[in-house]
């Protein structure tokens, strides 16, 4: 019988769904029989999903401007055989 | 001579990565602006999270792809050119870092303790989409305090593999770890963030199962 501890150490495993058939099935039996593993689950399997789907903020325009200043400088300094 | 360089606003939204690549090893500036401006703000977001500091942050953005384009003969095209510039970016910010670090201890390799207790305190179970209670600010703020309470070790895996989406293996080459290391801390991260956000995100009514 598999342990809430020996599920929690698959957990990561088990929602990146890298785990074989085999301990699949022992921890989908383990959480229909223990309701805090799946909300562990269950919330862990949430977590990553906000996470996944935040769009990074566009550049600040400052930043970037700054960014682009520096690499032209770099390419043009590239461009006429300098070595930085 | 003279040459003047701008880093116009391209066409090549839609051009695919490894033709731009290309098209930037012989020297198309355009294409390699258009690889810049694809990448940038994952860049530099990436850089905030390790570095937690904005002006190392932008350091790191320009150094990345100053490298980049410098070395781009090295790239070698087996793996993505977003994955070859993440491990620059990486290794700059891991550079800041260190070289940041005096009294108080930012470093990777640090001896954690491998955690037999993963650390579960409060199981009170979410809403179907917990996230929509939030504005898009709100929220962002929510997943970034949450991301930066989190200890250098386990924060850089995190963000390499469930922000940034790296594979197991590329974040362990990127941050110069094995893959159960890079396993065993992304648990961690993950378990301390639920448990963070759960605060906020719990089922209103669910108090009971609270034991914090």
């Amino acid at each position: 019988m598999l342990t809430c501890k020996d599920f929690l150490k698959e957990l990561s495993d088990y929602l990146d769904e890298t785990v074989d058939k085999e301990v699949l099935a022992k921890l989908e039996r383990h959480i229909t029989e223990c309701p805090n593993c799946w909300v562990i689950a269950d919330t862990t399997r949430k977590t990553i999903r906000v996470y996944k789907g935040m769009d990074p903020h566009p550049l600040p325009s400052d930043v970037e401007s700054r960014l682009m200043r520096a690499l032209e400088k770099k390419i043009a300094a590239g461009k006429s055989g300098q070595t930085t | 001579m003279m040459v003047t360089v701008a880093m116009p606003v391209s066409s090549q939204a839609g051009v695919d990565e490894s033709t731009l690549v290309a098209q930037s090893r012989q020297g198309d500036t355009v294409a390699f602006g258009e690889l810049v401006r694809r990448y940038e703000a994952k860049i530099f977001r990436l850089a905030q999270h390790v570095t937690q500091n904005r002006e190392d942050a932008e350091d790191v953005l320009q150094e990345t792809f100053m490298k980049a384009y410098e070395h781009l003969d090295q790239f070698q095209g087996n793996s993505k050119f977003y994955t070859w510039i993440v491990r620059i970016a990486v290794n700059q910010a891991l550079m800041k870092l260190r070289r940041r670090k005096t009294d108080k201890s930012v470093s990777l390799d640090e001896t954690i303790d491998t955690g037999e207790d993963t650390i579960v305190r409060e199981v009170a179970a979410w809403d179907e989409d917990p996230e929509q209670r939030f504005s898009r600010e709100e929220l962002g703020g929510i997943l970034d305090t949450a991301v930066e309470s989190l200890e250098p070790p386990y924060r850089s895996v995190f963000v390499l593999r469930d922000i940034e989406e790296l594979s197991t293996e590329e974040t362990a080459d990127a941050l110069g770890l094995s893959i159960p290391a890079v396993k065993s801390r992304l648990l961690r991260a993950r378990l301390q963030l639920r448990e963070k956000l759960t605060r906020y995100f719990k089922r209103k009514g669910d108090d009971a199962f609270a034991y914090m």
